[in-house]
């Protein structure tokens, strides 16, 4: 159970949130005007990282925001947390095996 | 080469028992990598193993490699609850993990190794009105692709397994899917076996071998791997990394539509037997059988998150065990011995990727999520004749990484869809 | 009942106080503060368990939860039997009921061990070398034999009907282990000023210090340590530290989550009937310091299972703490300084130390001294070549060995021998917080080296043994946990960045503490043809032999070798033969111990019960129960019920006599040709509301609805960016700026979730706020040709037809109480669903059913209601549609805005497959046969007798008798089915293949006509 610092309710524990993903993934529109590939990479090619994952979580049971998260995912601890509107700190050395 | 191996049996346990069971020569060698192969299989795993067996054995492929960047059968091979099965919905998935029964079935023979395929039945419950007609589906879809699969009335679910607490439940059970062939191996035993019969076909498994990159021709072709043991030049790479396989695949610039989830089972500790087969719910998220040891073996979900850590959320196992609780009350006051974790692939449809890739003469073997060690003899037979003809098995022609592309998804969990 | 070894006087027990107690039926006394394995043995009793694999007699290794042989089962009554408990670990109480496990007939008399003498036959993973011929024999010969002889105790056979219970608690210190190391780091973190946890597995709180002797008492802050351990717990109590006892640290998570088990009753003669058993902790703490000690390490030499051959900490414990002689006659074989304490003890409590058989060359100079003048003899560099004795050590065969060369034997004879081969530090906490250990060679064991979690270890958990330094350890940990805990700026439990500092190395300890302390890992030195089984693990017979024939076939890693020989993966987890078994393997290997790595530490550190994970969640606490406004009437008119999601939703309402069947027809009929009341509360509701509400709708869902008026309701489809039908409803507009949404039962978190993540994430410009109603809003359908003058004299509106056409929206009040009224069908009849505020529910809806009455009005439920929608063609997203269908394959291509630039899944749309013609599409099935009712999931052919594989076309969604019809009828997806209308296909059911035809999937009034009155 993850120790989760949502950027404005403070410190709160997983349970309470709900996992949104990789993020910085924005929808293209119109989505028509792509080609299949394009589509088919916005709704599922993942970085997967090993290392420093940018993320979405939603306090759901909370203030109910999205926000988004730096993790390592090769220890679960949290790097930062950010607002939607804030642009991604930069991750320490890409740590990759 | 070795041609043969030393073969196993009463007798030869015997014979050897009277000279301190001293005759025993290593089951596969420790070789130095040699500087090329015809094929090298990156990932050490059953699937990986298998692999370079059936390659050996069924395509005569020259000279083969098994890298393993660890000890072989040290990820999820060695870390799932061994359940077999291959009632699946979508006749795609069936052929697949029935062709995967079938060779489960003589396995044992066929290796010389005792893997302890144990076929004590499958049991998958129904505790809602949806739950039975999803059920009954699957059972109707596997009758007609000849997979055995039987419905059971509740009281006939708890003759099959006793310790099953049908009424006083919060959702009581309804009814349940039974699949006879079904049941458990000992997963060790499946990546040591393959190891052995494959070392003894030529087979070199070099452990502790990490690849850290792919090597390409001018015409973007496969030209060999780079390994913490050295370079190692090859025309064919067949890669079966589960949750490491986006890291790998990444090397050759081959994006997959893989993420990695934390995946949890536990133990009890030892008893008697008591639990005649496997029991899993999808709708209270159970699963539990008891090993040949005499532990009760309970699978638990996976996280929200993706992660490489090897380790899930303690609400994790504990909700499995409420459901277990729930189910069998009598098992309330036993104990949990041991809880780990796994890395397991999914993708986007939940099914697997066996397949060839844009780059020529490397093939992928991953995405199997929760499903992978009861599919490791049949995904390891048809990516052997993937890597050896270039085209896919029949079986597996329809797993590719195009069909995220085309929309010719195979999605089993979607199939399964939430009670509305 | 005469406890002939226990001593006169001193130890924590109260002889006064005398319990009885049976193991295997015989009958036996004990005393207050004995654990089952002390009053055993002051009973002179030390055959206690039999062992896994060659039931070979075992007694007591340990004093402690390390323990591997002595394996009980608890019986309180025949609900509560209990198994695989360790003797040392069950505190005794009046009436206790215990029973040795795996042996047949009788401990003393085991048949199992013959499996001792073919135990040349059957090493080290035997059973993946046989059992394969003939092929089917594994499942019903071997098998069976293998699992009966497998497994310790056995499972209890009826639902346990103790309570366990669990909590959540926050401290700035946790500290675990509450030995010396521990009790001065909560002394230092407490008097910082923290709020600090102090938990610790054994009953008393103390550690080593319970088990000190009168004879050399060390002196702590000028006291006897045992006054000074009453006074620092009165202390730490008085400063309001949380004192927990019986509480064993488990689980380490990931930011600093400490999962706890609290054993609450299991010590108590009568338990408050409903007091809990068990309490699981899980406390987050800002800084953990982890005192966890050490374990002692016995020596691996042939024969060194046998009863009576223990642990010489064990010893020490037993008669310091318990007062109980654990012999009469000694033979210590160490390796480690602390035997030597234990000798001197035993010898003024009477018992005869034949001799010390000391393993390293030299005896230290002051051991040597007090041994001198004990008159205990020594031997130096000293191995063990066996020993002898049935049930209980008789003698042990001494001798020194150089270069492989025998020399000086000895046989001395003994009821005891104690061993020492130094002492494990317990890092198991630390390395499951991912905190990475390194090899400490002046220690000679693995120390933790990087942190991964803000913990911090004391005392012998990381190397430091001498008393002085391990409380000075302590206290240092404590002090800087608490003033880290308290940082003026600490941003909470786990501030954001990496951490992955090394632990700071302790202060040195002296060379003497050092070598005292270093002992042996691995095997004593044997000659050539050695006989006798040397164990490594205990409860898992794993035998030198086993790891150098595991060795011998080639497995390296010890992860392999473990899983091999199944080292260490018994229930005590290798506590005391993991360092054995790598000293074993290095020494085969010609490998150092270090370059070996170690297998991994995982969870639980201690078996621990299942029931306290599952708390309080069984029966109805498993899930919340959810239950509508109108729940209490429909019990209380009959209603059975069923689950959906959390809810508990009314299927029927039988009359007498009625079963499932019969009541839906009567209900689906009273429907077709009066009226029904239906509680549809449990729908999803959904307000969308904003300037840009409409602009919002408009992405969202497939349907156009900057066309839909005010007032007029919409039946919406939405879709998942992946172009799968994901949710359905009817959406209505109540105002410009104002959507009444409404989802399906099930759909409802999960389409609010999905609105708030576009909303928020991609379209954070738009001026909507969402907002769940689903419980604010009570729904009370009324369909059927009568609903009309049912609700007329009810309502403060004009339902006519005119002003209220179907899928319209007017807001007005039911017995005067606010309303939104939605003229919406989902029966195929003239149909209202009353919205009124949850409170008013139940009373309006009993308003409406006693006006129904004369309109012949009955409630139905979801089974009924099932029936009538699928008469009419109405899909159940869900049942329906299975998350692989797209609208067109519904047959709600109509429902999709084709001129709308986007919509969620447009894109998915056209993708290949999603176009092609053979796509499955819902059609209408009918039987051949009118009574025939299909199974729901039944599968579709083109050909009568298709062989097995045949793939088939499609399959029955819904399936049901309609009595409206007279007939059955089914809804199915099939591939390319709207073009094969009238042709005849093939259902393959239990009782052979049924023809049904192709239909249309509007089975009843497909003109609309009774909607529409």
């Amino acid at each position: 159970m993850l120790l989760i610092q949502c950027p404005y309710c403070g410190e709160r524990p997983e349970p309470e949130f709900v996992y949104g993903g990789q993020a910085h993934i924005a929808r293209p529109q119109p989505s028509a005007e792509l080609s299949d590939q394009e589509w088919t990479n916005f709704l599922y090619r993942r970085n997967n990282t090993r290392g420093a994952h940018a993320e979405r979580w939603r306090h759901t049971h909370g203030c109910g925001r999205f926000f988004n998260a730096l993790r390592d995912t090769t220890t679960d601890h949290f790097l930062a947390t950010y607002k939607l509107s804030e642009p991604p700190p930069r991750p320490p050395a890409e740590s990759a095996e | 080469m070795r041609a043969t191996m030393q073969p196993f049996s009463a007798l030869s346990l015997l014979k050897r028992g009277l000279s301190g069971q001293r005759g025993w020569a290593a089951q596969w060698r420790s070789p130095e990598p040699k500087a090329a192969y015809d094929a090298v299989i990156v990932g050490g795993g059953g699937h990986g193993l298998g692999a370079a067996y059936y390659l050996a054995s069924e395509h005569a492929l020259g000279s083969i490699a098994v890298l393993e960047k660890g000890w072989i059968g040290g990820g999820n091979t060695g870390r799932n609850t061994t359940v077999i099965r291959s009632n699946y919905l979508f006749d795609e998935s069936a052929a697949l993990y029935d062709h995967s029964v079938k060779l489960w079935e003589g396995l044992s023979q066929t290796l010389n190794y005792n893997v302890m395929f144990s076929q004590r039945g499958v049991l998958m419950l129904a505790h809602t009105v949806h739950d039975m007609q999803v059920s009954k589906r699957h059972v109707h879809a596997n009758r007609a692709a000849g997979v055995d699969n039987e419905w059971l009335t509740p009281e006939e679910a708890k003759a099959f397994c006793p310790p099953l607490n049908i009424g006083d439940v919060r959702y009581p059970v309804l009814g349940a899917a039974l699949q006879r062939r079904g049941g458990t191996a000992r997963h060790d035993a499946v990546a040591w076996g393959y190891a052995r019969a494959a070392d003894a076909l030529g087979v070199d498994i070099i452990e502790n071998c990490a690849v850290t990159g792919i090597r390409r021709n001018t015409d973007g072709s496969v030209a060999g791997v780079e390994t913490t043991r050295g370079p190692i030049s090859t025309r064919r790479v067949g890669v079966s990394a589960a949750g490491h396989s986006s890291v790998v695949m990444k090397m050759a610039g081959v994006e997959l539509p893989l993420e990695s989830y934390p995946l949890q089972a536990l133990v009890s500790e030892p008893v008697k037997p008591v639990f005649p087969c496997v029991v899993m719910s999808n709708t209270i998220h159970a699963y539990i059988s008891q090993s040949d040891k005499g532990e009760l073996v309970i699978g638990a979900g996976t996280d929200a998150y993706t992660t490489y850590t090897q380790r899930g959320g303690l609400h994790i196992s504990s909700h499995a065990l409420e459901a277990v609780c729930e189910l069998f009350p009598m098992f309330r006051r036993l104990r949990m011995l041991r809880n780990w974790g796994g890395i397991v692939d999914v993708t986007p449809d939940r099914s697997p990727i066996i397949a060839r890739t844009p780059v020529p003469g490397l093939y992928v073997n991953c995405g199997w999520g929760t499903g992978g060690f009861k599919a490791t003899p049949g995904a390891a037979h048809v990516f052997a004749w993937t890597i050896a003809r270039d085209e896919p098995h029949p079986i597996n022609a329809p797993f590719t990484l195009e069909r995220f592309r085309d929309g010719n998804l195979i999605d089993e969990a979607a199939a399964a869809a939430v009670a509305h | 009942m005469t406890q002939g070894f226990r001593t006169v006087s001193g130890g924590r027990i109260d002889r006064a106080r005398v319990l009885r107690f049976s193991f295997d039926g015989h009958a036996y006394a004990g005393v207050a503060g004995d654990t089952l394995a002390s009053a055993l043995l002051a009973n002179g009793v030390h055959l206690l368990g039999r062992s896994f694999k060659y039931h070979r007699p075992r007694g007591l290794l340990a004093a402690g939860s390390e323990e591997p042989s002595a394996l009980v089962a608890v019986r309180r009554d025949a609900a509560r039997y209990t198994p695989n408990l360790r003797a040392t670990q069950v505190e005794l109480y009046e009436g206790l009921e215990a029973h040795s496990q795996n042996r047949w007939p009788s401990l003393a008399l085991d048949f199992g061990a013959v499996n001792d003498l073919l135990s040349p036959f059957i090493p080290a993973g035997f059973y993946y070398k046989t059992f394969m011929w003939p092929r089917r024999a594994w499942r019903w010969l071997y098998e069976p034999r293998i699992r009966a002889a497998a497994g310790l105790g056995r499972a209890p056979t009826q639902p346990d009907p103790d309570r366990y219970a669990s909590r959540y608690a926050h401290c700035d210190v946790l500290v675990v282990g509450a030995g010396p190391a521990g009790l001065a780091a909560a002394a230092a973190a407490v008097g910082a000023g923290a709020r600090v946890i102090l938990c610790d597995e054994q009953n008393e709180l103390g550690g080593s210090l319970l088990s000190d002797s009168s004879r050399a008492a060390p002196v702590i802050d000028g006291r006897p340590a045992a006054r000074w351990l009453d006074d620092t717990l009165a202390d730490l109590a008085a400063r309001q530290v949380t004192l927990l006892p019986r509480t064993t640290a488990f689980g380490y998570f990931p930011h600093n989550l400490v999962a706890l088990n609290e054993r609450l009753t299991d010590h108590l003669a009568i338990p408050a009937a409903l007091a809990p058993r068990e309490r699981q902790w899980q406390v987050r703490a800002r800084e953990v310091v982890l005192a966890t000690g050490a374990i002692e390490r016995p020596l691996v030499f042939p024969g060194n299972d046998r009863p009576g051959i223990m642990l010489a900490a064990a010893a020490r414990t037993w008669l310091n703490r318990y007062g109980v002689l654990p012999g009469t006659r000694a033979v210590v074989v160490t390796a480690s300084d602390a035997a030597y304490e234990a000798a001197l003890d035993l010898q003024q409590a009477g018992l005869a130390i034949a001799m010390i058989a000391e393993v390293r060359d030299a005896v230290p100079a002051g051991l040597a001294d007090l041994t001198r003048a004990a008159g205990i003899p020594v031997l130096t560099g000293a191995t063990v070549l066996g020993t002898s004795g049935r049930r209980r050590v008789q003698a042990i065969r001494l001798a020194r060995i150089r270069h492989g060369a025998v020399s000086e034997p000895k046989t001395l004879r003994c009821d005891l021998v104690l061993m020492s081969g130094g002492f494990t530090p317990s890092v198991h906490l630390f390395s499951q917080s991912r905190g990475t250990l390194a090899w400490d060679d002046a220690v000679q064991a693995f120390l933790p080296a990087v942190l991964a979690e803000r913990a911090r270890s004391a005392g012998a958990c990381r190397g430091v043994f001498e008393l002085a330094r391990v409380r000075s350890d302590g206290a240092a940990a404590g002090a800087a946990a608490a003033r880290e805990a308290t940082a003026p700026g600490r941003e909470g439990v786990c501030p954001a960045g990496a951490l992955g500092r090394s632990v700071a190395a302790a202060a040195a300890g002296s060379a003497e503490e050092l070598a005292g302390a270093r002992g042996f890992a691995g095997a004593l030195p044997q000659p050539q043809r050695a006989r006798g089984k040397a164990f490594v693990d205990w409860q898992n017979d794993v035998t030198t032999r086993d790891l150098a024939l595991a060795t011998r076939e080639g497995f390296r890693s010890i992860e392999h070798i473990k899983r091999y020989t199944t080292t260490g993966m018994a229930t005590d987890q290798g506590k005391t033969s993991n360092l054995n078994a790598l000293g074993v393997v290095s020494g085969t290997l010609g490998k150092a111990i270090p370059d070996m790595g170690l297998t991994t530490f995982r969870m639980p550190y201690t078996p621990v019960t299942f029931g306290s994970f599952a708390g309080s969640a069984r029966g109805d606490l498993f899930d919340p129960v959810r239950t509508t406004p109108m729940h209490s009437w429909a019990v209380k008119n009959g209603a059975v019920f069923e689950d959906v999601g959390l809810w508990k939703r009314a299927r029927h309402f039988p009359c007498p006599g009625e079963d499932l069947h019969r009541a839906v027809n009567r209900e689906c009929l009273t429907v077709r040709n009066a009226c029904g009341i239906f509680d549809a509360s449990t729908l999803g509701k959904i307000e969308v509301v904003g300037k840009d509400a409409v602009t919002f709708m408009n992405r969202l869902y497939t349907n156009a609805w900057s066309s839909l008026a005010v007032g007029r309701c919409r039946y919406g489809v939405l879709l998942r960016d992946d172009g799968f039908v994901y949710d359905d409803g009817v959406v209505a507009r109540m105002a410009e700026d104002r959507f009444h949404v409404t989802t399906t039962t099930g759909g409802a978190p999960r389409v609010l979730a999905l609105m708030e993540d576009y909303l928020q994430t991609e379209w954070p410009d738009l001026g909507v706020w969402l907002t769940s109603t689903t419980e604010q809003w009570a729904v009370i359908a009324v369909q059927g040709p009568t609903a009309r003058p049912v609700l007329e004299s009810l309502v403060d509106i004009d339902m006519s037809a005119a002003a209220m056409p179907h899928m319209s929206v007017a807001v007005g009040h039911i017995c005067g109480v606010p309303m939104r009224l939605f003229r919406v069908s989902f029966s195929g009849e003239l149909g209202f669903e009353v919205n009124v505020p949850a409170d008013f529910g139940a009373a309006v809806w009993e308003a409406i059913s006693e006006a129904g009455q004369a309109h012949g009005i009955t409630p139905y439920g979801t089974e009924t209601m099932h029936v009538l929608r699928a008469e009419k063609g109405y899909i159940i997203v869900g049942q329906d549609t299975d998350g692989t269908v797209t609208p067109e394959d519904a047959g709600l291509g109509w429902a999709i805005g084709k001129n709308k630039p986007d919509f969620l899944g447009k894109r998915s749309l056209q993708r290949p497959a999603m176009t092609s013609a053979d796509r499955r599409q819902l059609v209408g099935l009918l039987t051949v046969d009118p009574a025939t009712v299909l199974d729901e999931g039944a599968q579709v052919m083109l050909e009568p007798a298709a062989p097995v594989p045949t793939r088939p076309i499609g399959h029955v969604t819904s399936s049901y008798y309609s009595a409206t019809l007279g007939r059955s009828i089914a809804l199915a997806l099939i591939g390319g089915g709207r073009s094969r209308s009238g042709q005849t296909l093939y259902v393959p059911m239990p009782q052979g293949d049924v023809p049904v035809q192709v239909a249309s999937p509007v089975f009843y009034d497909p003109k609309g006509e009774r909607l529409n009155a």
